[in-house]
């Protein structure tokens, strides 16, 4: 028997990615507590941000729907992998038929539907509650689905610690997350920041989220659509790059 | 008219080369975990519609050999070939023809037995109607088609087990890997495993396995390759390994009361080693007629009665723990 055509098995390997996609929702996502979360952590942050101050829409509702977006979509990304060596499934599904590349691309999507579906829960809010507009939808659309993609990539990339306790994988996440919204302009526009800030600003995918919204729903960004949109495409690449670089390199560790 | 024979591009026939029947080919293969070597360029071949076991003690590098044969990981130096694919080259090619049972594994605690088995099969893209049926076929031939609908975390060990190695033939493989199978299960499922895997070599499957279980090995192999410390120190069929070493032979004795002091035994000429297995005494000898010879003075001189005397010839665990000792000793 000759070796398959590389072309040919790669297109049968994504199909796998599907395949993880639909698993990962039925096993880890479509489940009470997850979903619960998903809604009340945005909500407790709008909580505790805007009661008691005179905040405006302009600021929170781009800054609800990207902290939903950052969370929803990262939250479940770390604790997969982990949670699979725990239950010592995931050694079988790597002998499987389905690429590394396709495994952590089925995990991602799963986090890239969940983020966008529970992220426009705050944006409906907004349209209703706060009378908020769409400016540019195309912007809009564009930006939800490369966010949402951006930081699935950056929880599976967090999955891939060598550790198998879900707990350990949690610490590790939310010492990397909690830092990337505090630094970005999700509830000070950037225009406000002092010179130090913005520098920080730039390190954080979150920034560039919350400036595309303002721009898709008030007309107002500070950096120019095209580099808010080419950041954000370099930090899905990097994010999912380094997931597959340190699934690779845990692998022994992992089995 | 027989004069000109099609090529086999054009449909006629090949020739079946020894190639053709080889399912596993494994030259120089090695790995290095750091500066420890694991395996230390092991060749071995596995014909076709063999049932193959994999014998060695722990750390040994069974695992890892499997590992590299289910494309899991990358050999530091040599190949593997499944059915001609090279497995470090189309992992998923290889991948697609097999079905492989890991040592340490589980199925989806939160979904049902059905649940579980149809999963594998999208993992193996088997189509929709082909799924369901062989799912419900499996299903029944393990024995698990009552409780499909149960969540698999009430199951038992060995109904799980039955359950993942009837998610690793859901594709119908060509090649089945097994890394201790029947490790810690009970014997209902013992038995249905080891018949299950025989019905499948019928069937012209070729099978893999790893089993720290000697006698499931002499029982259900067609060849064995034992391994230690990343070498491969002896291939054959369990009886010609046998057969090797004639020289371990044994005798079992039991006597009416077991004697209390056994250290007569040493005295006795051509004990290779003993054993006392519950109420009987095993005494290895390349001699058995002088060894019967001096139990029977040793009867008469202290009043003893036999209860049961044999000969045995030497088992596949003698042979195993022979040459895993006799490595040990040069290492």
């Amino acid at each position: 028997m000759k070796n398959s055509h590389p072309f040919s098995n790669f297109f049968y390997s994504l199909s796998g990615s599907l395949v993880i996609m639909e698993k990962d929702a039925r096993i880890y996502y479509i489940k009470p507590p997850v979903i619960i979360f998903g809604i009340l952590f945005p909500l407790f942050f709008f909580l505790a941000f805007a009661l008691g101050r005179k905040v405006s829409s302009f600021i929170l509702i781009p800054g609800m729907v990207s902290m939903s977006l950052f969370f929803t979509s990262s939250s479940v990304g770390p604790l997969i992998t982990p949670w699979e060596r725990t239950a010592r499934t995931y050694e079988r599904l790597l002998t499987t038929p389905i690429s590394l590349f396709s495994l952590i691309l089925g995990d991602a999507m799963a986090g890239f539907i969940f983020g966008i579906l529970i992220s426009l829960i705050p944006l409906f809010l907004g349209f209703t509650f706060f009378n908020v507009k769409v400016v540019h939808p195309f912007c809009l659309i564009g930006n939800m689905l490369l966010s949402s993609l951006c930081f699935s990539s950056l929880g599976v990339a967090l999955s891939s610690s060598a550790t198998e306790a879900p707990s350990q994988a949690m610490m590790l996440s939310s010492l990397v997350r909690f830092p990337l919204i505090f630094i970005s302009g999700i509830f000070i526009p950037l225009n406000n920041l002092p010179n130090w800030g913005k520098i920080i600003a730039t390190i954080s995918p979150l920034t560039y989220t919350t400036d595309l919204l303002r721009f898709s729903l008030y007309d107002d960004g500070f950096y120019p659509i095209f580099l808010d949109l080419l950041m954000l495409v370099i930090f899905s690449i990097l994010f999912f790059g380094l997931a597959l670089k340190l699934h690779k390199k845990n692998l022994i560790k992992a089995i | 008219m027989d004069k000109y024979k099609l090529a086999p591009e054009f449909g006629g026939e090949r020739k079946t080369t020894q190639e053709d029947k080889i399912a596993i080919k494994v030259s120089g293969l090695t790995k290095y975990y750091g500066d420890f070597l694991a395996l230390d360029r092991i060749n071995f071949k596995v014909e076709k519609g063999q049932i193959f076991g994999f014998l060695g003690p722990n750390g040994a590098g069974k695992t890892t050999t499997i590992r590299i044969l289910t494309g899991i990981l990358i050999p530091d130096k040599g190949k593997a070939e499944i059915m001609g694919i090279d497995v470090t080259k189309d992992p998923i090619g290889a991948k697609k023809i097999m079905g492989v049972v890991p040592e340490v594994c589980n199925v989806y605690t939160d979904l049902s037995a059905w649940e579980n088995i149809i999963l594998a099969g999208k993992l193996y893209r088997v189509r929709k109607g082909e799924r369901q049926k062989r799912a419900k076929q499996l299903l029944q031939k393990f024995d698990l088609i009552k409780i499909k609908d149960e969540k698999t975390k009430k199951l038992s060990k060995g109904m799980r087990q039955r359950l993942i190695l009837a998610m690793s033939l859901i594709h119908d493989p060509e090649i089945l890997f097994l890394d201790e199978p029947t490790s810690g299960l009970d014997v209902k499922s013992t038995h249905m495993i080891r018949k299950i895997l025989q019905e499948l070599k019928l069937k012209g499957k070729t099978i893999f396995l790893t089993t720290h279980n000697i006698e499931e090995a002499n029982l259900i192999c067609d060849k064995v390759a034992i391994i230690n410390r990343g070498k491969i120190v002896a291939f054959d069929t369990p009886e010609r390994l046998k057969s090797a070493f004639k020289r371990t032979q044994s005798i079992e004795v039991s006597f009416d009361r077991m004697p209390s002091d056994i250290k007569w035994v040493e005295d006795i000429p051509h004990i290779d080693r003993y054993q006392i297995l519950g109420d009987k005494l095993r005494l290895y000898t390349p001699d058995p007629d002088i060894v019967i010879r001096e139990l029977t003075k040793y009867t008469e001189k202290n009043k003893l009665r036999f209860v049961s005397l044999s000969t045995l010839g030497p088992s596949l665990e003698d042979v195993f723990v022979k040459l895993t000792e006799e490595k040990e000793t040069k290492l």
